[in-house]
């Protein structure tokens, strides 16, 4: 067969399936369960009012399980275990943490990937904040944030791509085709630089590259915010004689800081996942791994699931504020 | 209040100086790829992509045409020709690789085994010999050539068109689109559904399960790898499609269910009491009334998902194993490339441009509802 037929076919197969369950369900619940007609009509209404939450419900809940709140849980069990041969499981304790804390690799993930989350977001969000409030009042401001909004829509391996071509480096001697070193040595540089390569800085080329993609989410969203200051504070300060330096960072910011906190958290969520961009430009050597990527490698090259796990682990410990203070925000919106 | 920017110029042109300088960051480095997937890769690595539109002058080695095909003249044995496809000027010559410099347009040079030729600076060459050349290659001729700027679509033919690439990107295109449609529509239809009933319907048991939903968006879907992994190998299902559309269903679902909640919650009380007062069922009431009210909601994370199917790697390397290539999609397939042809950047850039192309069409055309989807899940 061939394959756009086939992807055509099974396509309509996930879908319709999806579509036959909601209508069949409740057909079935309206008309052979409990039928609104007869003797019981009553009853049968208000007894397929109560199953029908659940009946929407249940697909979403056990997607949501079996993908999210299941692998918690697993993966937890797995961390604290070790595989045997033939499938058995052997509880272990803690001795998969230890051991990965007792590997260099860990802490060197741990701490490039404190960095980025100290450096992507603060960056992101800053240069999202100006591109807001330059393009605010410049005619072509919409255009202006297309442009740097595009960069969302990329992949992160697209985005490697592009920015391997930035950062390329070509032996003395050669023409540079790589900006980045074209430009060090227009300015003054002796020697191309392999960006990449050299330790510490490089995982900077890299945040850099996230900092580009993520500028323009920040940017979108802090913009709104920015409009929807009331013009009466604004005015007030004009008439009071504030430059617009004081405008913007006594009046403005001050007004849209649960806004920024939320761009913040977001991009942090981000960073912490952030997997794509060092497995397509470093793969983690050179001094540039992550936790994902440490994971990844644990998991996938050494088939080492216990401490692959608890690489896991780590990242969802450093998930936990912000899941504990999502939850704790969104119940006080709903009072 | 607008005039705050207009009254002063010098703090105008700076506002409008350091936007312009902001997008030309921003933009700078994707059209790096763009123009040079339009290149020759002899030219991507003789000069950087924005010298794309200057002149190049560029060394080249190019060889003649074969003994073959010489002629006798009078009694010289003589091979003509043009060295060059495309129009260019010599500026200077050579015969050995060691001195590529040696001659000037229109001189005439000795050959080392015996001979002459005389190379002008349009490329025409003439090699004249009181004996037969002999061998089956051209002779091979160094020179540093000025060429006008030159565009072209071979790569984006070769990528797309030729057999020995197409086979696999259009394969891995293809199978970008099976990954991504389903993993798109399914989401948002239960997502939909279970939105409405947190919405709308009162149960118990209904605000804890806002609450976990809310605390399912941050969950790094990391941990799902191997749990998941031995579960779809366990089903059956480990080297499919289907359970990479469960997988980013799954995914999904905390985003889709809390931006379509949000939004539904909004939706005007009266419409619905009235439509349940006349008799409408509840499948009735989401079927017409609540579906067609959340489009725009509906549109904006159908963007998302879209975006995310499209562009996502990890997921795919993990729950799309398959050692035959047959799954593979075109995220995989670029960092495949990344790996076994790093260098060759006119096969890098234009399948990176190939596999943006997409996204960054919905992205252009439906901007709007992505920006709606983004403020409605964030500010409130």
């Amino acid at each position: 067969m061939h394959p756009a037929i086939q992807g055509l076919l099974t396509i309509a197969f996930g879908v319709g399936g999806c579509v036959a369950y909601f209508y069949l369900a409740n057909l079935a619940l309206d008309h052979v369960i409990c039928p609104a007609r007869g003797r019981h009509a009553g009853r049968n209404i208000n007894r397929a009012n109560l199953v029908r939450p659940w009946l929407f419900l249940l697909p979403a809940l056990a997607a949501m399980g079996l993908y999210l709140v299941y692998p918690v849980i697993e993966t937890l069990r797995l961390s604290l275990g070790e595989r045997l041969p033939g499938n058995a499981f052997e509880f272990v304790g803690l001795a998969n943490y230890a051991q990965m804390v007792s590997e260099a690799k860990f802490w060197e993930a741990l701490t490039n990937n404190l960095l980025w989350l100290l450096i992507v977001p603060a960056f992101a969000t800053a240069f999202g904040l100006l591109a807001a409030q330059l393009s605010d009042r410049v005619r072509w401001g919409n255009l202006a944030k297309s442009l740097i909004f595009m960069p969302m829509a990329i992949s992160f391996v697209g985005a490697a791509v592009i920015w391997k071509l930035v950062y390329d480096a070509r032996p003395l001697g050669q023409e540079q085709i790589g900006v980045l070193n074209a430009l060090y040595l227009a300015l003054g540089g002796d020697a191309p630089a392999t960006w990449l390569t050299i330790p510490f800085w490089n995982s900077f080329f890299l945040m850099a590259i996230l900092i580009w993609i993520q500028t323009g989410f920040a940017m979108v969203i802090l913009s709104a915010a920015l409009r929807g200051i009331p013009e009466e504070t604004v005015e007030a300060a004009i008439v009071d004689g504030a430059n617009p330096f004081q405008l913007f960072f006594r009046i403005k910011v001050p007004q849209i800081k649960g806004t920024i906190v939320v761009v913040w958290t977001t991009i942090t969520i981000v960073v912490l996942k952030v997997f794509d961009i060092v497995f397509a430009m470093t793969n983690g050597q050179w001094e540039t791994q992550v936790l994902a990527n440490y994971m990844y490698d644990k998991l996938f090259r050494a088939n080492d699931w216990g401490v692959g796990s608890a690489g896991a682990i780590v990242i969802l410990l450093l998930v936990t504020p912000i899941l504990v203070w999502n939850v704790l925000s969104a119940r006080k919106e709903m009072r | 209040m607008e005039n705050i920017v207009g009254q002063k110029p010098a703090l105008r042109w700076a506002v409008h100086g350091s936007l312009l300088a902001l997008v030309l960051l921003w933009v700078f480095p994707t059209a790096g790829l763009l123009v040079s997937s339009f290149r020759t890769s002899d030219q991507i690595s003789g000069s950087g992509w924005w010298q794309a539109m200057l002149p190049q002058e560029q060394n080249r080695t190019l060889r003649a045409k074969a003994p073959d095909t010489q002629t006798v003249e009078n009694g010289l044995h003589v091979i003509e020709g043009n060295l060059f496809e495309t129009p260019a000027t010599i500026t200077a010559w050579g015969v050995s690789s060691r001195a590529i410099d040696d001659f000037a347009p229109g001189d005439t040079a000795p050959l080392r085994k015996g001979g002459t030729v005389t190379l002008a600076a349009n490329g025409d060459y003439r090699f004249e010999h009181t004996e037969a050349f002999t061998g089956k290659r051209g002779q091979r001729l160094f020179v540093t050539a000025t060429s006008p700027p030159e565009f072209t679509f071979e790569n984006y033919e070769s990528m797309l068109f030729d057999e020995r690439n197409s086979e696999g990107i259009g394969q891995a295109f293809l199978n970008t689109f099976i990954v991504t449609v389903p993993a798109t529509v399914i989401p948002i239809l239960i997502a939909a559904f279970a939105a409405y009933a947190l919405a709308w319907m009162d149960f118990p048991g209904r605000a804890l399960l806002i609450a976990l939903v809310v605390a399912l968006l941050v969950v790094p879907l990391q941990l799902a790898l191997i749990p998941l992994l031995k579960l779809h190998n366990t089903v059956g299902i480990g080297k499919g499609f289907v359970g990479v559309w469960l997988a980013h269903t799954g995914f999904g679902m905390p985003l889709a269910i809390y931006l379509l909640r949000n939004y539904m919650v909004g939706l005007p009380r009266d419409i619905i009491e009235n439509a349940r007062v006349d008799g409408a069922t509840d499948f009735q009431v989401f079927v017409k009334i609540i579906l067609p009210l959340s489009f725009p909601a509906l549109a904006s994370f159908a963007i998302f998902q879209f975006l995310w199917t499209w562009n996502d790697l990890l997921v795919a390397m993990v729950f799309l194993i398959d050692a035959t290539g047959d799954t593979t999609v075109m995220t995989k397939h670029i960092v495949e490339l990344l790996g076994t042809r790093g260098g060759n950047w006119e096969i890098l850039a234009t399948a990176a441009f190939v596999s943006i192309v997409v996204p960054l069409a919905v992205f252009f055309l439906l901007q709007k509802y992505l920006v709606r989807g983004l403020l409605a899940g964030s500010v409130k």
